[in-house]
């Protein structure tokens, strides 16, 4: 289907980005990969005036060593997120969620921070970050603030970015050396997930970090899995009481691909095994 | 000239890569859409986002005056021109049928009809006044499903006073064929075993890759419709009927065309909306469908619910079959709607000796998008529907289900068959193809290793489905189509063209859309008139080409569309021998023709048909009395449909913690005659396998209570790609049984794959489960029903006997589909 005629302005720099949609307000929109932004303009579920491309800005990609966190711009893509070695040493879980997004073309043109502005609750990458205790910087026109995931994610494809602000890096604290592992449950491969588990572990198991996908408007954290992770065992049985705790307070949708209380029974399963596996058992 | 004797001995069971396919997949060629014309306007629809409603007024001004806009037009604005979209297979005398226009002025009957066309010098600026066409509607209430519509409560027509179109119905009794079903199934009650269920086919969408597209030229003598259409020639004598434009004004052309899976066998509203307009505005115009558009309002395939009753002796062996089918039309009986499900009648007892059979299909009309043919048409349904009874069937007498197939099947001897429905099946081996089956599936070892899973519990269980399956294909016999009131014949038509230097020009009224016909073509002729294969072309798809044929679908090109092509060339022959007698000296009986070659018997004189060919063009020399030409054509119309049959073998992984499925092997054996080529068939077989397993497992078109697709992208509905599926294990009977009917020995093998996929996958996975008391799994089976199904009866009382009525309102296969 064809778009809406729009302009099309693409800035040299994050001001000069900023400029713009300062300029333009709300008849601006942000362009990243394109890979969820483009679909809908197609299907005219928005028309903006406006689209101001990301692509040129070198600042926004790649991925650096900031002591104790890996600093990833917003603009790097899936691809690289998930081929990164610094990514596999210190986030692990990035990287393994990256490589189950969508199929590779899309993972060569969609980037990090488009999937995490964009927030959809069924967005591979939301979860992950959740867990690892993303810090999310933003820059808007009064300068550049930090916000932590927690606050970070708060609705349905809503984020703390300001409708000037754009999101330019995500700060991951390091989790060196956590075995880690992302257990998408899906009916056909290049679908999104119908629930998802991250989890990321220490030691087998000194800690744990668990993130939920879609089962909820916003990515969820297990908080009470991972307080009863700490110390089991990594079998089967160590792990099934933790596991059991993940679908508490979630409120995740029906659809055509499962009812909630299904998804709430899928929690469970696949955290067991998504801890499992992440612990190497 | 091209020395006939490099070419290999026998094209004909060659593995011949597809000489279109270079072409068509790197896209040097022409589709509908990359037509362009001088002056060329382009069409965007409006279209009703409700599903039932009164449309009060359609206010144009705004669209008018968007950048770039010729005109708009609504329904109100056409008169008899625009046509209507025609039912060519009334299935009953009394069936109801609502007239269908192409844009209707007054109601609309489903979400996604069209009420106005925007025409502009764009496709975008189309497309943009199309958003600011006013319309307002009344909402109506709207009729979704079988079950509501049967009530007749809420009428998709108010005007016709009932949602049921025909009821159509045959009897073994009443036709002769067989003895009386009550009777079998009383008698069963007592003593015997009765097998009752309903099944439903969830509807399903061709989503063929190619949207579809259609551009008109009204400027010159003969107006020309470009369409990806699988039936050129339909589709100019439905013009030439509805719209009162002459048969001879025009010239439709299929060109390049992206698939259809049964999809594009319609005459749509857009057609006949494109053709309105350009005769209208005296200009050329195009129209290219958007995806979400496609979905919502190309039609639909399937869509039945099917109440079943089979009654056995006590030993398993079967004495009656009832099938009672209420089938969904959508809104409009389409072109051939209401036929798709009758041809099912043919099919449910399938390859077992019934002796009872009686069928009864109830079409009813629905305020969604209409239903017609989907690869299979009719046959996936019933042999899903029988293939599901033998294994409940097996279950209850407690044996292995190809052991209760081998107890009601024919045997090879048994042939030619005469059914309980009626057919007369040639030929076949249901034994050789299950042997081999069973040989290269592996099928001991696998029963093992599912026992084993079953008896230490494991999370993952193994279950074996099975589908021996058959089918009637190659439409068909024009008297037996005449005979159910179909509403045009069935025969096919070929010309054979000797050029000049002897090259080949084979012009078929079959309409390949991504067949391969001009390569499977190509090799027959290569065979039958000896020349090279690469000296053949194969011309269609074009009426002024090819101006006689019926077009592609229901398997037919090669087994009807080859043979005409075989009698054509035959004709070449007869010609060319009169041309070499004279030319070489001899008598035309002395002459021998072999390799493309007359030569005089004992000689070692002789000429070939490309230098005939020559000298015929040359016209030097040739005997008084010979008509100056090689050329001929043949129609052909087959005495019979034939009937390829197969034994299809799935296994599949069952998660019993979260109802995923995955599958382990599949082999399938088909035997289908004659093989023109292997690599060919395995595309058909492979392509046509993922479809089927596709309705098994994963695709489902899904309408809310008011009407609206749910199901209206590729986001929810779920087509597979190669990442899904695994490495078919596809095999032939070392001897297949040819068809007597027709010269080649050919069977038709475009839809064996969906036919008898679907029901071998959904027997593997109630197999997996079955002793964990499910006997149902409704389709798709999704992880979320197959987890259902598992756990439906924890803490309950056991499990119902298999052979209990599962009629009662709410049983587990009614499901709507969880969350909607
Ligand atoms: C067929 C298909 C399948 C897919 N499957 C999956 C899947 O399985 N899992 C999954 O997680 N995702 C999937 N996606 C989505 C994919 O991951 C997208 O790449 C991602 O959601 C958006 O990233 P993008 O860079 O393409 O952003 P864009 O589409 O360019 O932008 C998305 C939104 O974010 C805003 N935005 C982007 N960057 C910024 C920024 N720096 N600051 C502020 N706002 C910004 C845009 O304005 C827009 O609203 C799929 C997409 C497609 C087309």
């Amino acid at each position: 289907m064809i778009p809406v005629e729009f302009d099309y302005l693409a800035p040299a720099s994050v001001e000069e980005a900023l400029a713009a949609l300062g300029e333009h307000g709300d008849d601006a929109k942000i362009l990243a990969g394109g890979q969820s932004l483009l679909p809908v303009l197609r299907m005219r579920l928005n028309a903006p005036e406006v689209v101001i491309d990301l692509g040129g800005i070198a600042s926004l990609r790649g991925i650096r060593d900031d002591g104790d966190a890996l600093v990833i711009g917003a603009m790097t893509t899936h691809h690289d997120v998930r081929d990164d070695s610094l990514v596999r040493e210190h986030a692990l879980l990035l990287s393994k969620a990256a490589a189950e997004v969508a199929d590779s073309q899309i993972r060569h043109r969609g980037t990090f921070g488009g999937a995490l502005a964009h927030a959809d609750p069924a967005g591979d990458l939301g979860a992950p970050a959740l867990a690892l205790g993303a810090q999310f910087v933003i820059a808007g026109p009064g300068g550049t603030r930090t916000v932590e995931a927690a606050d970070f994610f708060v609705d349905l494809f809503e984020t703390a970015i300001g409708d000037d602000e754009i999101l330019t890096e995500v700060r991951i604290p390091k989790h060196t050396g956590w075995g880690a592992h992302y257990e998408k449950f899906v009916r056909v491969a290049h679908q999104w997930p119908i629930v998802a588990v991250a989890a990321t572990v220490r030691g087998s198991i000194d800690e744990a970090r668990v993130g939920l996908t879609n089962m909820g408007s916003t990515p969820l954290r297990a908080t009470a899995t991972e307080q009863a992770l700490a110390g089991a065992s990594a079998t089967e049985d160590g792990v099934r009481a933790a596991a059991d705790l993940a679908s508490d307070g979630t409120n995740p949708p029906s659809d055509l691909n499962g009812a909630a209380d299904y998804r709430q029974h899928l929690a469970r399963v696949l955290t067991g095994r998504a801890v499992l596996k992440a612990a190497g058992a | 000239m091209t020395a006939t004797q490099d070419r290999p001995a026998a094209e004909i069971g060659k593995d011949r890569r597809r000489k279109e396919d270079q072409r068509l997949i790197t896209g040097r060629t022409r589709w509908t859409d990359n037509i362009t014309l001088p002056g060329m306007l382009h069409l965007a629809m409006v279209r009703s986002p409700f599903a039932h409603a009164t449309i009060t007024s359609v206010d144009t001004e705004a669209a008018k005056a968007s950048k770039n806009v010729v005109t708009v037009l609504s329904g109100k604005d056409f008169g008899e021109e625009l046509g209507v979209c025609i039912n060519a297979w009334p299935i009953t005398p009394d069936q109801k049928t609502p007239g269908h226009s192409p844009m209707p002025a007054d109601r609309v009957a489903f979400a996604g009809e069209i009420v106005a066309v925007v025409v502009a010098r764009s496709a975008a600026a189309a497309r943009d006044a199309a958003e600011l066409v006013d319309v307002e509607y009344d909402e109506l209430p709207a009729v979704v499903g079988i079950k509501k519509a049967l009530e007749d409560e809420v009428l998709a027509h108010p005007d016709l006073g009932t949602n049921k179109s025909a009821l159509w119905v045959f009897d073994s009794q009443d036709a002769g064929t067989g003895g009386e079903v009550e009777a079998a199934i009383e008698e069963a009650r007592n003593g015997g075993i009765v097998i009752e269920r309903e099944y439903r086919q969830q509807r399903l969408i061709p989503a063929f890759m190619e949207p579809r597209s259609v551009v008109v030229d009204p400027t010159g003598e003969q107006l020309t419709m470009w369409s990806a259409t699988q039936i050129p020639h339909i589709l100019r004598f439905a013009l030439a009927a509805t719209t009162g434009v002459p048969e001879s004004k025009i010239r439709v052309i299929a060109p390049d065309v992206g698939g259809g899976f049964g999809g594009k066998l319609q005459a749509t509203p857009e057609e006949w909306i494109a053709w309105a307009v350009a005769r209208r505005l005296m200009k050329p115009v195009k129209y290219t469908e958007t995806r979400s558009e496609s979905l919502m309002a190309a039609h639909h395939g399937r869509d039945q619910v099917q109440t079943l009753t089979l009654a056995a002796d006590k030993d398993g062996k079967v004495t009656a079959l009832r099938v009672h089918l209420d089938a969904d039309l959508g809104a409009y009986v389409a072109i051939v709607g209401g036929g798709v499900p009758v041809l099912g009648a043919f099919m449910f007892n399938a390859i077992y000796k019934f002796p009872a059979y009686r069928f009864e299909c109830q079409t009813v009309l629905t305020n969604t998008t209409f239903t017609d043919a989907y690869r299979g048409a009719g046959r996936p349904e019933a042999t899903y529907a029988i293939e599901r009874l033998m294994d409940e069937l097996a279950a209850e007498v407690g044996v292995d289900p190809l052991e209760i197939r081998e107890r009601n099947w024919i045997t090879h001897e048994e042939f030619p068959f005469t059914t309980v429905a009626g057919l007369e099946y040639d030929t076949g081996n249901y034994e050789a193809a299950t042997a081999k089956a069973k040989e290269s599936f592996g099928y001991d070892e696998l029963r093992r290793e599912q026992a084993e899973r079953r008896e230490r519990g494991d999370r993952v269980q193994l279950g074996i489905g099975v589908s021996t399956f058959t089918e009637m294909c190659g439409l068909a016999p024009s008297r037996v189509l005449g005979s159910l009131d179909y509403g045009a014949g069935g025969w096919e038509n070929a010309s054979v063209r000797m050029t000049p230097l002897g090259k080949v020009e084979v012009v078929t009224g079959a309409s390949a859309h991504g067949q391969g016909h001009e390569t499977a073509f190509s090799q027959i002729v290569a065979d039958r008139l000896g020349v090279p294969f690469e000296d053949v072309e194969v011309l269609h798809g074009d009426t002024q080409v090819a101006p006689k044929g019926l077009d592609t679908y229901g398997s037919r090109s090669l087994v009807v569309g080859g043979e005409a092509l075989v009698k054509a060339v035959d004709k070449v022959i007869d010609k060319a021998k009169v041309l070499a007698a004279h030319l070489l000296e001899a008598n035309a009986d002395d002459l021998e023709y072999s390799g493309g070659r007359f030569t005089v018997r004992g000689t070692d004189q002789g000429m070939g048909i490309q230098e005939l060919s020559t000298a015929t063009f040359a016209g030097h020399d040739y005997p008084d009395g010979m008509e100056l030409s090689l050329d001929a054509d043949a129609t052909y119309d087959p005495v019979n449909f034939n009937y390829p049959h197969g034994t299809h073998l799935c296994a599949m992984e069952v998660d019993t913690e979260t109802g995923a499925v995955k599958m382990r092997k599949y082999t399938c054996c088909d035997d289908i005659g004659t093989i023109i080529n292997p690599l060919i068939v395995a595309g058909q077989v492979h392509g046509g396998l993922v479809q089927g397993i596709a309705q098994a497992l994963w695709e489902e078109a899904v309408h809310d209570e008011s009407g609206t697709l749910v199901s209206g992208s590729f986001v929810d509905y779920l087509l597979p790609t190669a990442a899904d599926t695994i490495s078919f294990d596809v095999v032939h009977t070392d001897e297949p049984s040819i068809c007597t009917t027709n010269s080649l020995g050919t069977k038709g093998v475009g839809e064996a794959g969906t036919i008898a996929s679907t029901p071998a996958v959904v027997n593997a996975v109630v197999d997996a489960v079955r002793h964990l008391g499910v006997n149902d799994i409704q389709m798709p089976c999704t992880p979320e029903r197959v987890w259902r199904a598992i756990h439906a009866h924890d803490g309950d009382a056991p499990t119902p006997q298999a052979a209990m009525p599962h009629f009662e309102e709410g049983a587990l296969n009614q499901d709507e589909g969880a969350g909607q």
